[in-house]
């Protein structure tokens, strides 16, 4: 197989451009979409390829631009909307929660929403607290849509494809810090599997379960554990955050018996306090610790670069919850 | 209260009114006696515990729901709100469908998933029974959009309230229709209050029709209370939306005689206000207008009357006989299942 070298934006920005190119149904919808080419550049060149109709630029009206994405979904287009941020989806919390997820059911099934809803997310660019905050586990929590974290620059690519395979609405999270992420894939852009965790390195001793932006962390404090504390850890990305894969997360506690779990968000209500809990309801047995949670502090994200760093998860804190573990 | 400004102006297009024929002016009154004698018995229903949750008649508006109706082809699409049962009933939708609906049983519209509030029908392009005031004004856009894109000729019918006025996605989704002139007829029924508020004390501008003016939208206001002008209205508006001048705005002035829900004791109102706008009914205003013209006579209307009732008659019997969902079937319809494709649109 030949192999193209590409990051993680010009990862999202080749499956937009081969869904653009493959279905006519498909056009992409956004604030600065067009001529800005996407706040993070990812539609850089899209407008000159595929025209305005297609690649649309939506004035600042979030509920309107992902309400007319259902809409248009419902008249039988694939629409993919960006949303800039997450921070900012929140201003289209209603038509998500109370339209995309739910016109299928509150229908008796009579229809689809095949809506796909991309935005970046996380922090680290001393963005404050109005546009860095990982909100993933609030959509995590509806049911009706499917929540995607591509954390690798081949997720980036084939989990926009395999959205928009799917019938009912997926909303991708992609972390503004992995953008430039580099990596060698398959020259050919083909959708993957997204009903499942991956296993990202292998261990027996700990398993490190993450998503998103943290999996660069958890690489880097397993590294560590191996070298300095003499500790294989296990990371598992999560990948899809709903519906969770738990088979997996119980296939790797099934060998290390212990559970560190890695996320952005406020700990509080979150999604690692949700894959915890399964863990217990399907997996006490397997424990020989009570599971970890490094998650975010319980501010709003501050601006200050020292304040910043200490409200996020670090490869050191991962590192203090696995050693702070009896083996 | 300012009396509705009856007049409609006609720079929304060119299409005439249709003149006052025999055959069809039964069909109107039909379609709006249908409907108030469907709210009737469903108030009853909801009386004797039959129909839960809300309720939101229609009593009083007939005359909207069945003139705009008039100028759709089956192709169009229809969004409408929570107080939908006379867009559905017009639409074509059956009174058995919407009452099984309304008891929760799996024969209904939405297969007792939605109730009251949430009628669906996409075979016959019923997009809900949307119950978030202003909700489902994107998604009209939505569907707009995607007959805009994939080239097809279709109007979009939004039905929403003055209360949706206040609300942003309102102003968001006008602005997108005639940014993008999308084939969209706005419909605002302003039956005046937005729940128990007078929309004198909640809209800065209570003219709705001057706030879509603002954004370049063709926009008229129409007696809401005269079937025949809301149809010419219609007509006007929605021939223009189809010939591809964007979107086309229509605010219907009406009222609501019964309260706004069966929860409301409908303590906002005084009763010489509710007897003024009596006065206007719809439907007698209609009646008398044919008697006039000697369209209407005593047994055409004993007749309508008498099948109305069979109707209805039929479809609670219906509604009480169906079965219910499966409570193994809970999470059916929650995903799509991975064989099925999306509806087509």
């Amino acid at each position: 197989m030949s192999t193209v070298k590409l990051t993680y934006r010009e990862a999202v920005r080749a499956a937009l451009r081969h869904a653009l190119a493959t279905d006519e149904r498909v056009f992409l919808m956004g604030e600065d979409v067009g001529g800005y080419g996407g706040a993070f550049a990812v539609s850089l060149g899209l407008l000159d390829e595929f025209g305005p109709e297609r690649v649309r630029n939506a004035p600042l009206s979030e509920s309107g631009f992902v309400g007319a994405g259902i809409g248009a979904a419902l008249g039988g287009m694939r629409p993919i909307v960006e949303v800039m941020t997450i921070n900012f989806s929140l201003l289209a919390l209603d038509q998500v929660v109370n339209n995309a997820a739910t016109l299928r059911y509150m229908s008796g099934g009579q229809m689809s929403v095949p809506l796909v809803v991309r935005m970046a997310t996380g922090g680290g660019r001393q963005m404050a607290a109005q546009h860095e905050h990982s909100l993933e586990a609030w959509y995590a929590h509806i049911p009706g849509i499917k929540a995607l974290a591509p954390a690798t620059v081949e997720d980036a690519r084939g989990m926009l494809l395999a959205a928009l395979q799917e019938q009912d609405p997926v909303f991708i999270f992609e972390h503004a810090l992995l953008y430039p992420l580099e990596d060698e894939i398959d020259e050919e852009p083909r959708p993957v599997d997204i009903a499942h965790a991956a296993v990202r390195r292998e261990g027996s001793d700990v398993t490190v379960v993450t998503y998103g932006g943290s999996l660069g962390k958890c690489l880097a404090a397993a590294s560590q554990l191996e070298e300095e504390h003499g500790l294989a850890a296990e990371v598992v990305d999560l990948r899809t955050l709903r519906p969770l894969d738990l088979d997996t997360l119980l296939a790797s506690l099934a060998k290390t018996h212990r559970a560190v779990i890695v996320d952005e968000g406020w700990k509080t209500g979150g999604l690692a306090g949700e894959v915890s809990a399964q863990i217990m309801e399907q997996g006490f047995d397997l424990l020989d610790w009570p599971v970890q949670r490094v998650c975010g502090a319980e501010v709003p994200m501050p601006y200050a670069k020292h304040l910043e760093e200490a409200a996020l998860p670090s490869a050191e804190r991962v590192v203090a919850a696995v050693t702070g573990m009896a083996f | 209260m300012s009396p509705p400004s009856g007049q409609a102006r006609s720079r929304a297009g060119t299409a005439r009114p249709p003149a006052l024929e025999r055959e069809h002016s039964l069909h109107l009154l039909r379609e709006m006696l249908r409907i108030r004698r469907f709210e009737e018995c469903a108030a009853e229903q909801y009386s004797l515990t039959k129909i839960r949750g809300f309720l939101h008649l229609y009593i009083g508006e007939e005359a909207v729901g069945v003139g705009v109706m008039q100028a759709l082809t089956p192709d169009d699409a229809v969004v409408a709100t929570y107080r939908e049962h006379g867009q559905a009933l017009a639409r074509g939708l059956p009174a058995a469908s919407l009452m099984a609906e309304m008891f929760g049983k799996a024969d209904g519209c939405s297969r007792g998933h939605g109730g009251s509030m949430h009628f669906f029908d996409v075979s016959r392009r019923f997009y809900g029974g949307n119950a978030i005031v202003g909700g489902g004004l994107p998604i009209a856009v939505g569907l707009a959009l995607a007959d805009r894109l994939l080239g097809r000729t279709r109007v979009t019918a939004c039905f929403f309230g003055d209360g949706a006025v206040a609300e942003g996605e309102f102003h968001e989704s006008l602005n997108l229709a005639a940014l993008w002139q999308l084939p969209v007829l706005f419909a605002c029924e302003n039956n005046q209050y937005a729940m128990g508020t007078s929309i004198l004390q909640e809209l800065a501008q209570p003219d709705i029709h001057l706030r879509a003016e603002s954004y370049g939208i063709p926009a008229e206001a129409v007696d809401g209370m005269d079937v025949i002008a809301v149809e010419a209205a219609a007509r006007r508006a929605a021939e223009a939306v189809r010939s591809g001048t964007g979107p086309h705005f229509l605010e219907l002035r009406t009222y609501r005689f019964r309260a706004h829900s069966m929860a409301d004791p409908d303590l906002y109102r005084t009763k010489d206000e509710i007897e003024h706008w009596k006065e206007r009914d719809p439907i007698v205003l209609f009646e008398a207008r044919l008697r006039k013209a000697k369209l209407l006579m005593d047994d055409d209307l004993a007749a309508i009357e008498a099948d109305i009732a069979a109707e209805l008659d039929e479809a609670i019997a219906a509604a009480e006989a169906a079965p219910l969902e499966p409570v193994e079937d809970l999470t059916k319809d929650v995903y799509t299942p991975s064989a099925q494709t999306a509806a087509p649109g």
